[in-house]
C-alpha cells in the first residue's frame, strides 16, 4: 500500500510538471515575436519616419505618414458609426432581455462575432465600393465598424446588467423620465465598463487587414478624402512585407512596431481601467 | 438599433447569396468537390480550398489543445490567484490581441526559414511556406480562445465535489482526471469549437504563409508540408483580380460556405456554453 501511494503521488507530481511546462511554454512565442519586432522595428522609427510618405524603390528614407493618418481617420469614422449604434443596442439588450427582438438581435451579435473578417470585406465591397465605383476610405470604415459592433454591444450589455436595479428604481421614484434615467444614471454608472469595451474594440480593428483589402484598398500618397482609396497601417505592412525589397521590409518592420505597441498599450490600459473600477468583462 | 443588427446579418446573407447566384446556378452542388480551380479556362472547384482550410485548422487545433488545456488547468486549479497567475493570464490574453498581420509578417521572416531547415532534416521538399507553417502560427493564435474559457469553467467546478474526492484519498492528478475533467468536458469542447471557428476564418497570417497554390497535392506528405490555399486566403488573393462575373461569384460562393461553416460552429459553441453556465 505504501508503494502504491508513492507511485500515485509521483504520477500526480509528474502531471503537475507537464501542466506547468505547457502553460508557460506558450508565453515563449509572444516574447520572441515582441523582441523580434522591437529589434527590427524600433530602430526605424524617428521623426522623418512618422512624417513622410513611403519612398519609391531605390530611394533612401520614406515613412508611413499616409498609413498613420489613414488608420486614424478610418478608425475615427468607424468609431463614430459603431459606438452610438453599439451602445444603444447594448442598452436595449440589457433593459429588455426577455423580448423576442432581444433574443434575435442577441443571436445576431453572436453570429456577427463569428463572421470571418474577409467575408465582411466582400459584403461591404458590394454595399459601398461597387455602387460608388471606387475603393474608398468610407467603405473601409464601414467594414471596420461592423467588426467593432459586437464587442461594443456585448461590453455595454454586460456592464449594465451588473448594475443594481435599485439605482434605476431610485431615480424613477424621484419622477425622473425614463430617457433621463438612462442618460444620467445608467450610462455614467457603467461608464468604465463601456469605455474599456470601446478601447478593446479599437485595439481589435486597428490591426484588421482582411476587411480593408477590398474596401479602403491602399494608397501610396497622403490622402484625406474619404471617397478615395486610403492607406492603413496593417495594409501597408501587408503590401510591403510581401514585396521583394529590403528597404520596404524595413518600412514594414517599423510600421509593425508602431502598430504592435499601440495595440499592446491600449490592451494594458484597458486592463488597468477594468481592475481599478472593478469592472467584469 | 437592435433591429439594425438583425438587418445587418440578413443583409450580409442576402448579399452573399445574390452575388454568388451565377456560380451556384451554373456549377450547382458539384462546386464543392470539383478538384480543379482554373479561372483562365473558367473551371471552378472548391475542393482544394476545403481541404486546405480543414487541414490547416485541424493541425492547428491538435497542436493548440495541449497548451490551452494546460493553461486552463494550471490557472483554473493549481494557481487560480496571485501575481504569477494574473501575469500569465494577461499574457495569454495579449496573444489574442496581436494583429494577425504581425503574426504573418513574423512567420514569413522567422518561422519560414526554421521550418525549411526542419523540412530538410526530415527529407521533404523544403518550401518553408505551406500548410504546416500556417498551422503552427494558427495554433499560437487560437490558444487564448479555448484557454480563457477553460479557466473560467474549471474555476466553476463546485468545491464540495473536489473536497469529496480528496477526502477519499485521491491525489491532485486523480481529482483533475476523474472530477474536474468529466465535469467541464462539454464546456472545454465548446472552447475548442470557438478556437476552430477562429482558425477557419483566419485570413491574413495564413495568406502570407500558405504559399497560395490551388493545385491538389499528390501525396499526404506534400499536402501537409507543401504549399496550399484556404478559402479565406484564396478570396484575399484573387478577389481584386477576378475579372469576370463567373470568377467573382465563384469566390463569393466560397465566402458564403465559409460564412455558414463558421457561424454554425460558433453558434453550437455558444449554445453549449450557455447551457453549461445555466446548470
Amino acid at each position: 500500500m505504501e508503494a502504491r501511494i508513492g507511485l500515485r503521488n509521483t504520477k500526480s507530481g509528474i502531471f503537475k510538471g507537464i501542466i506547468i511546462f505547457f502553460a508557460f511554454l506558450i508565453t515563449l512565442p509572444l516574447i520572441i515575436i515582441l523582441l523580434y519586432i522591437i529589434k527590427q522595428g524600433a530602430g526605424q522609427v524617428n521623426w522623418h519616419f512618422l512624417t513622410h510618405v513611403p519612398a519609391p524603390v531605390g530611394e533612401i528614407g520614406g515613412g508611413i505618414a499616409n498609413a498613420l493618418l489613414g488608420s486614424f481617420i478610418m478608425v475615427l469614422i468607424a468609431s463614430v458609426i459603431a459606438i452610438p449604434v453599439g451602445m444603444l443596442a447594448g442598452i436595449y439588450l440589457s433593459e429588455n432581455p426577455k423580448t423576442k427582438l432581444a433574443y434575435y438581435s442577441g443571436l445576431c451579435v453572436d453570429i456577427l462575432q463569428g463572421v470571418p473578417s474577409i467575408v465582411v470585406g466582400i459584403v461591404v465591397y458590394f454595399w459601398i465600393v461597387k455602387p460608388l465605383g471606387t475603393f474608398s476610405a468610407l467603405s473601409g470604415s464601414v467594414a471596420l465598424a461592423i467588426m467593432m459592433l459586437p464587442i461594443v454591444i456585448r461590453s455595454t450589455e454586460q456592464t449594465l446588467k451588473l448594475l443594481p436595479d435599485s439605482l434605476k428604481e431610485a431615480a424613477l421614484s424621484l419622477g425622473v423620465p425614463y430617457h433621463r434615467v438612462i442618460l444620467k444614471v445608467i450610462i455614467p454608472c457603467g461608464f468604465a465598463g463601456i469605455l474599456s469595451g470601446i478601447m478593446l474594440s479599437i485595439a481589435r480593428i486597428i490591426g484588421e487587414t482582411a476587411p480593408l483589402l477590398f474596401t479602403a484598398f491602399g494608397n501610396p500618397y497622403l490622402s484625406i478624402s474619404v471617397t478615395k482609396p486610403m492607406e492603413s497601417l496593417p495594409h501597408l505592412i501587408f503590401t510591403y512585407a510581401t514585396s521583394p525589397y529590403d528597404d520596404w521590409h524595413n518600412l514594414a518592420w517599423g510600421a509593425s512596431f508602431i502598430l504592435l505597441m499601440f495595440v499592446l498599450v491600449l490592451n494594458i490600459v484597458t486592463k488597468v481601467i477594468t481592475r481599478k473600477w472593478k469592472v467584469q468583462l | 438599433m437592435s433591429i439594425l443588427l438583425v438587418l445587418i446579418i440578413l443583409g450580409v446573407l442576402a448579399t452573399l447569396i445574390v452575388e454568388s447566384m451565377p456560380s451556384i446556378k451554373s456549377l450547382g452542388i458539384g462546386f464543392l468537390w470539383g478538384k480543379v480551380w482554373d479561372p483562365v479556362s473558367n473551371i471552378y472547384g472548391a475542393y482544394p480550398f476545403l481541404v486546405g482550410t480543414l487541414l490547416t485548422s485541424f493541425i492547428a487545433l491538435i497542436i493548440s489543445i495541449p497548451f490551452s488545456y494546460a493553461i486552463a488547468i494550471y490557472l483554473g486549479e493549481y494557481n487560480p490567484k496571485g501575481w504569477l497567475s494574473d501575469l500569465l493570464k494577461n499574457t495569454v490574453e495579449l496573444i489574442a490581441a496581436v494583429p494577425s498581420i504581425i503574426y504573418g509578417f513574423w512567420g514569413l521572416f522567422v518561422l519560414v526559414p526554421l521550418v525549411r531547415t526542419f523540412e530538410m532534416k526530415i527529407h521533404v521538399a523544403p518550401y518553408g511556406i505551406g500548410v504546416f507553417t500556417s498551422s503552427l502560427i494558427l495554433a499560437v493564435m487560437i490558444i487564448p480562445y479555448a484557454a480563457s474559457l477553460g479557466i473560467t469553467l474549471i474555476r466553476m467546478v463546485p468545491s464540495p465535489l473536489k473536497e469529496g474526492a480528496y477526502a477519499l484519498g485521491a491525489t491532485r492528478f486523480e481529482v483533475i482526471r476523474s472530477v474536474i475533467m468529466p465535469y467541464t468536458r462539454s464546456g472545454l469542447f465548446a472552447g475548442v469549437l470557438l478556437s476552430l471557428g477562429r482558425a477557419l476564418g483566419e485570413t491574413m497570417a495564413v495568406t502570407m504563409l500558405i504559399g497560395n497554390t490551388s493545385a491538389v497535392a499528390d501525396s499526404i506528405k506534400n499536402a501537409i508540408f507543401g504549399p496550399g490555399n484556404t478559402m479565406a486566403s484564396v478570396i484575399a488573393n484573387e478577389f481584386t483580380e477576378a475579372d469576370h462575373t463567373q470568377y467573382l461569384s465563384a469566390l463569393i460562393e466560397l465566402g458564403l460556405v465559409l460564412f455558414f461553416v463558421t457561424v454554425i460552429i460558433n453558434l453550437i459553441g455558444k449554445r453549449i456554453i450557455t447551457r453549461f453556465t445555466n446548470d
